[in-house]
């Protein structure tokens, strides 16, 4: 899966109430919760968001709650794709069984400035930052996350376990 | 070959050899859990995979305690949705009325949870059961969907943090404090994707509620889960909640293999509070005392439980609240709030001018029943102080130990005890 879109910088620790803020869990509608993502840290930070842009975070993102909205509220922003140095684990389960790629990447994240154009080639693992000419390899997908995207995530994962 | 608490626990659910860390293994669950806001997801997963049964219908545990009682018409109705599932799939552990608490409180108090027991739950403070050595962590609402469907999943086997505790416990330091401590030095992520293993002379003379206090933040150090060992303290705890049957004896093997070993002396630790917006950011309350507040919440899975209660009121006992602060007091479960009736910790509540509400999650995730507004300040014995999580973007919490926090109502600023 090839990804091309502007870069979202945010900073360390960025926790699931400043991505989606637990007033707006009252519903699973992706439109509904893309409409307040990242609105627990900046009110409207949504607005700079085109569809297909990506979102590329510092240490830690996802701290804190289990709310698979989390994910959900990104996706359903337009963003296909976080980088990030590392990602809280809870989040990082869901991110995928959701659909949703996460790319760690480490310190390699600061080569990345907000507003860059990026180029991301999944299948072979490479972030090409477009707007300084920087590439960044990323470490292989563990096999289990593997499997579960490449069915689509994890619904359809057990779909096929359960027929 | 020697293991830690989290290989040994993760070994008895599971077919396969555990070898070494980071292994990924395939474990039969004991407990599957959902609650108001995560529950409707799971059903939603459940039936998208096609799912027509759940595993064990007596091994799902569905607690409505985040908005309870329903805030709004949106919250009522994803209750509606849980409820319609329990009745189809006939739950046997379905709570949403009077018998309804904060699910952490609650699970292990009606002995739902028992040592050495796997639990998933889609909540993050599932980790709340390593208190009494069960392996417990929190995952997302689809993860949850699967183990419901299949009473089974798969978790990468982590490695281990020791954590040590020794001296002699000052006069009011409390579990809350230990953790804080930890958090503090090893960071919100010092745990990513690992285990805390919990020992030494202050942990062995600990109680339960405190083991449960401190397992519950382990998820505020990153960490997948926090582990006790069990022993008789342990079993006392179960056999006085609906569980005398339980006889394990759990302990990390000698010279099992540890990341790391974390130690504290505790007999010269003064309590602490986390200052916003990290939980990691804790400093001793003498350093921080003054500053004004708003408003105090005592309750939460964190520090709910008929021992924070008598804490709380020992502090609060012939004393007046602040009339600048909000102190909101919320036993977190039915049992809890009648032992509170019992004990007559309801009059001194009452008496120091508190508010005394249901058994809810409600404000500690900015829920309803005592939301912040803008530039208000708020002490509580919540598990999370991030920016906005109560309420306004511009409000601030310090998490504190009910000592510390019913100190702070008194005195309208934060405050410990001692300084009354």
């Amino acid at each position: 899966m090839n990804y091309k879109g502007k870069a979202h910088k945010v900073g360390e620790h960025i926790d699931t109430d400043a991505i989606i803020p637990a007033r707006f869990l009252v519903t699973s509608d992706p439109v509904k919760l893309g409409e307040n993502c990242m609105s627990g840290l900046e009110p409207d930070w949504v607005k700079r968001v085109s569809p297909g842009d990506i979102m590329v975070a510092g240490r830690n993102f996802g701290c804190g709650s289990s709310r698979e909205h989390a994910p959900i509220a990104i996706l359903g922003a337009g963003m296909p794709v976080v980088i990030g140095h590392s990602f809280a684990r809870i989040f990082y389960r869901n991110a995928f069984n959701m659909g949703l790629l996460l790319l760690e990447v480490g310190d390699e994240v600061d080569k990345i400035a907000d507003g860059d154009s990026l180029d991301i080639d999944a299948a072979a693992g490479v972030i090409r930052d477009l707007s300084n000419g920087a590439e960044i390899t990323c470490p292989p997908l563990p096999a289990s996350m593997a499997a579960i995207l490449a069915k689509g995530g994890l619904v359809n994962y057990v779909k096929e376990r359960l027929q | 070959m020697a293991q830690t608490l989290a290989q040994k626990i993760l070994q008895a659910h599971t077919d396969e050899e555990i070898r070494s860390d980071g292994q990924i293994v395939q474990c039969r669950v004991s407990l599957v859990l959902a609650n108001d806001i995560t529950g409707p997801l799971a059903i939603k997963s459940f039936r998208g995979m096609g799912a027509k049964r759940v595993f064990d219908k007596d091994k799902i545990a569905l607690v409505m305690d985040h908005f309870t009682p329903q805030k709004d018409i949106d919250s009522a109705n994803q209750v509606l949705i849980s409820r319609q599932f329990a009745e189809e799939q006939q739950i046997t552990h379905y709570y949403e009325g009077g018998d309804c608490g904060v699910e952490h409180t609650l699970l292990p108090e009606q002995g739902l949870v028992a040592p050495g027991d796997l639990v998933i739950g889609a909540d993050s403070h599932t980790c709340t059961y390593g208190g009494i050595g069960a392996f417990a962590t929190g995952m997302g609402s689809t993860d949850i969907a699967a183990g419901m469907a299949l009473g089974e999943t798969w978790i990468k086997v982590p490695p281990t943090i020791r954590v040590e505790y020794e001296g002699v416990l000052p006069r009011w330091l409390r579990a809350k404090d230990l953790m804080l401590m930890l958090i503090g030095r090893i960071g919100v992520d010092g745990a990513l994707y690992k285990a805390l293993e919990f020992g030494g002379s202050v942990i062995d003379t600990l109680s339960v509620e405190g083991r449960l206090t401190m397992a519950n933040m382990a998820i505020e150090a990153g960490g997948k889960v926090g582990l006790f060992a069990v022993d008789a303290t342990t079993r006392a705890y179960c056999a006085a909640h609906n569980r005398p049957d339980v006889q394990l004896e759990l302990a990390a093997d000698p010279g099992a293999p540890y990341e790391q070993t974390v130690r504290f002396d505790v007999t010269d630790a003064e309590p602490v509070v986390a200052c916003p917006h990290l939980p990691s950011n804790v400093k001793p309350v003498s350093e921080v005392k003054d500053t004004p507040i708003q408003q105090v919440v005592i309750g939460s899975c964190t520090n709910g439980r008929i021992s924070d209660m008598r804490d709380a009121a020992e502090v609060l006992r012939g004393r007046k609240v602040d009339r600048k602060v909000r102190c909101i007091i919320l036993p977190s479960t039915p049992t809890v709030w009648k032992q509170c009736l019992k004990e007559g910790l309801m009059e001194v509540f009452m008496d120091a001018g508190c508010i005394v509400g249901p058994c809810t999650c409600g404000p500690c995730l900015g829920g309803h029943t005592g939301i912040l507004g803008d530039n208000e300040r708020a002490v509580t014995t919540t598990n999370r102080n991030f920016k906005g999580r109560m309420g306004s973007l511009s409000s601030e919490i310090y998490l504190a130990s009910p000592v510390v926090a019913a100190a702070s109502a008194i005195a309208g600023m934060v405050a410990g005890p001692d300084m009354l």
